[in-house]
């Protein structure tokens, strides 16, 4: 036999490359899955809640390799013990299943409501629902002729001025080398550990922008309503943050009377009592007068109720909103309805015929999406940032 | 030190083992050794095989398993290949003594493969045939789109434990030849010599009568049909030839893997049997003996919620070997499968010694109902049975006379998880283009799922 019994050998393998291909076309349905779930996954109840947490479990419709399988949770298994196992041992517990986004009650394990948990970035579905979404109805205002020059820390280099030193990253240099000396833990640090973090010039037009976020909070504002709300502001604190470096955010919180509140409080902070929409409104023009003149600022108010306003207050709201047309370059107003009753206010809303002046009506969770798609919609015309 | 260093330890090492192999009658094919990186053992270990076709769901499991790895969780140290030569990739980084240990388990696998009865159809030639087909998979997906060839595939792979893998299947895989092969052998039988046992030939033309059934009776498929890919590549009038390429070049790797589906057990049991007594014939260091003893109890360690199979089955072949003698080793290598394995040689003192139970859940608990020696034999068996997955056949591809797919599930005391059935029928209907229907059993009760392209359905049928 001339064949060899063996050959060891070692090759070049950098190009074989099909696992991260497929990894990537994976990711990518995955995105395809959180997209077409946008409705539903906004108004997640984990995400909402978390209050950002980087990673989130969410359920995610289709995205499992389906086949003909037996009910696990049904058969029997076959398993080892240290010696010492009895008949009646518990070997694990289910946790209880956490219902989904829905009512507490009753949903449980249902056919039909059948979803795959995934753990997702934020990240991702930010990245995704923010494309979708633009500033709308931005103006340059007197002062971005002058131009920001900013510099971001970026990158990671070898070589750099010790001031830049990263050390964390030097650290962890330090830790892979030794681990790979079979010498675990931190010592003995090398030029070769040293890691600098350089910059890179970012030059672009400063443009003020202020958001005004405006919220009932009075008794008839239910919890389903508040949960809306809440979750419409969560979506666009984290939009805007993100996507523009200058823009503030006031929340406004009002129920027969407004104030000024935190972010914190604004979000968690239950009141009671009736609701005089018009409170907000002058408190919004106060702080318009007082910190935003906008000539400098562009002007966001949004404002979100259930419109279970005191009626003879709409005559009042409809004159300051007029008031607040003038200065602002859009106005959101949200009605959150899950009835489809006959709001006092957007009845008297529905008049307004102003470019800048937006409503929406969200009767259920999933047109939260809408809201936002139709608030942050891109304009025609729109001043590139 | 440097690869060519490294490389003749390993050859020394090699040439040795491989000798202690042989002197102990292992017959194994050729065997190549190539050392890979982590990222390249995991995709083969996602894929089955490194020349396989791409598809997102390999992906998913590669990007799973390069996690785990990553974390420290687990660690592939070894994929061998079914093929002749026989390809074994090894870690890069693994430690002399790990190869060492590695060697010897993957020249028993390698025997495993040569000489068991499952094995023998396989093609041996599998890594050259997965690269053709993967290239034209990839032509496909340039002539008619990425995304369109990726659907096809999701639905095939749906179905793809379905083929009929049975080992007195005369046919092996090309069912057309065989199929006229039978015809031929019946024909034959007519000249065949005369005897005093003659009448039992005619044993099987009478089955053949009732077959002939007067038109308008007669079945389709003739006997229930469990090859669903087959018969679905056959019979569908939906596909285009290049479906039915890719639902032929999905079943042919299904009628690959499927031995090693059978043989899990007795495989990892049978290398690590092996790579025990190979090393003990070895001069090692006092830290080689250690590190490899480190290594052998991680991999042959026993898990409270499943059966590790390198561990059952080293058990058993060492009692087999305690109750006969090595000879009958070579015996059940050769003839038996896992089902056969527990059943013959899963004793009542070797479950008592290895503290098998059966487990199952009771309200929200995970508990463990029985330790009777029979009752974790069987339960074994059972959770074995058609590679593990539920067994489906074909009873009617004309239902209701207007080409619908009636498909029974031969229940046998598991139910299906029902939510992917109801997900699973669609990418069915997608193949077959008529209504697909599905009976099993619920809650003791025979329960009908259809699906029609638009709605689902589910109804007792009493």
């Amino acid at each position: 036999m001339s064949e060899p019994l063996f050959i060891v050998s070692k090759e070049d393998w950098s190009l074989h490359r099909k696992g991260h291909q497929d990894q990537l076309r994976h990711k990518q349905k995955v995105n395809e899955a959180i997209r077409q779930n946008l409705p539903d996954l906004l108004t997640e109840e984990s995400i909402v809640i978390s209050g950002g947490k980087q990673v989130v479990k969410v359920p995610i419709r289709s995205l499992d390799e389906y086949r003909f399988r037996f009910n696990h949770q049904k058969s029997k298994h076959v398993g080892q013990g240290d010696g010492d196992s009895v008949v009646g041992d518990v070997l694990g517990v289910d946790p209880t299943p956490t219902t989904g986004a829905g009512k507490g009650e009753g949903a449980g394990d249902q056919a039909g409501d059948d979803v795959y948990e995934a753990e997702i970035q934020l990240n991702d579905i930010e990245d995704i629902l923010f494309a979708e979404l633009e500033l709308p109805n931005l103006q340059r205002k007197e002062n971005d002729q002058f131009v920001v020059k900013d510099i971001r820390f970026n990158d990671i280099r070898n070589k750099g001025m010790m001031s830049n030193l990263d050390k964390k990253r030097t650290i962890l240099e330090n830790m892979r080398r030794n681990a790979l000396n079979h010498n675990p833990g931190i010592g003995g640090i090398s030029p070769d550990d040293l890691r600098y973090k350089t910059w890179e010039d970012i030059i672009k037009p400063e443009s003020n922008a202020v958001i005004l976020a405006i919220m009932d909070t009075s008794g008839s504002m239910g919890t389903f309503e508040k949960y809306v709300a809440r979750s419409f502001y969560f979506w666009m604190v984290r939009f805007l943050r993100r996507k523009y470096e200058h823009v503030e955010i006031v929340f406004i919180a009002h129920h027969t009377e407004a104030k000024e509140v935190s972010e914190q409080d604004f979000f968690h902070r239950g009141e009671s009592g009736g609701t005089i929409c018009s409170s907000a409104y002058r408190k919004a023009l106060e702080i318009i007068d007082e910190r935003y003149p906008p000539s400098r600022y562009n002007i966001y108010p949004f404002h979100f109720s259930d419109g279970d306003n005191l009626s003879s207050d709409n005559e009042r709201c409809l004159k300051l909103l007029q008031k607040l047309l003038e200065v602002t370059n859009l106005f959101g107003y949200g009605e959150i309805n899950q009835y489809n009753r006959n709001s006092t206010l957007m009845s008297a809303y529905r008049g307004i015929q102003h470019p800048n002046f937006k409503t929406c009506l969200i009767r259920e969770k999933s047109e939260v999406y809408a809201a936002l798609k139709s608030f942050f919609s891109i304009t025609e015309g729109a001043v590139e940032l | 030190m440097s690869w060519d260093d490294d490389k003749r330890h390993l050859e020394y090492a090699i040439t040795e083992i491989t000798e202690v192999a042989s002197g102990f009658g292992l017959d194994f094919f050729p065997m190549r050794y190539e050392i890979c990186p982590s990222d390249t053992i995991y995709s083969f270990g996602a894929y089955g095989m490194p020349t396989r076709y791409n598809h997102w769901s390999f992906g998913k499991s590669f990007h799973r398993m390069k996690m785990q790895y990553d974390h420290g969780l687990s660690k592939i140290y070894e994929l061998v290949i079914n093929s002749d030569p026989c390809y074994a990739f090894l870690l890069d980084g693994n430690s002399l003594i790990q190869n060492k240990l590695i060697v010897a388990h993957v020249l028993a696998h390698s025997d495993f493969f040569k000489n068991n009865a499952r094995f023998a159809a396989t093609n041996r030639n599998m890594v050259e045939s997965m690269s053709a087909s993967a290239s034209r998979i990839r032509q496909y997906e340039i002539t008619y789109g990425t995304e369109v060839v990726e659907a096809f595939i999701d639905a095939a792979m749906a179905i793809q434990e379905h083929i009929n893998p049975s080992i007195i299947n005369p046919y092996g895989m090309d069912r057309n030849r065989a199929e006229q092969h039978l015809d031929k052998n019946a024909e034959k039988r007519n000249d065949r010599f005369e005897g005093a046992y003659d009448d039992l030939w005619s044993v099987d033309d009478r089955k053949k009568e009732v077959v002939d059934l007067p038109p308008g009776q007669i079945k389709f498929p003739a006997r229930p049909e469990k090859d669903l890919l087959w018969f679905i590549g056959q019979h569908s009038r939906k596909l285009q030839p290049w479906q039915q390429d890719v639902l032929g070049v999905i079943r042919d790797e299904m009628y690959y893997f499927w031995p090693q589906l059978e043989t899990k057990i007795m495989n990892e049991g049978w290398a690590s049997y092996w790579h025990l007594r190979i090393l003990r014939e070895l001069d090692l260091t006092t830290e080689e003996i250690v590190e490899f003893a480190k290594l052998n109890a991680s991999v042959l360690q026993p898990s409270r919620h499943s059966i590790n199979p390198y561990h059952l089955g080293v058990k058993i072949f060492e009692d087999i070997e305690r109750r006969y003698d090595r000879d009958k080793l070579f015996e059940v290598r050769e003839y038996d499968l896992d089902t056969s394995f527990i059943r013959n040689y899963l004793t009542k003192e070797l479950v008592e010694d290895l503290d098998l139970y059966v487990f199952e859940k009771q309200g929200p608990e995970w508990k463990i109902t029985g330790k009777a020696w029979e009752n974790v034999r069987d339960q074994l068996i059972e959770s074995r049975v058609n590679g593990g997955f539920p067994y489906l056949i074909i009873e009617d591809g004309d239902y209701s006379n207007n080409g619908e797919m009636y498909i029974r599930h031969s229940y046998e005391g598991i139910e299906l998880d029902l939510k992917y059935v109801e997900r699973t029928l669609p990418y069915l209907h997608n193949l077959w283009g008529k209504a697909v229907h599905l009976e099993t059993t619920v809650e003791g009760k025979p329960v009908l799922f259809s699906y029609d392209g638009t709605k689902h359905l589910r109804k007792f049928l009493t």
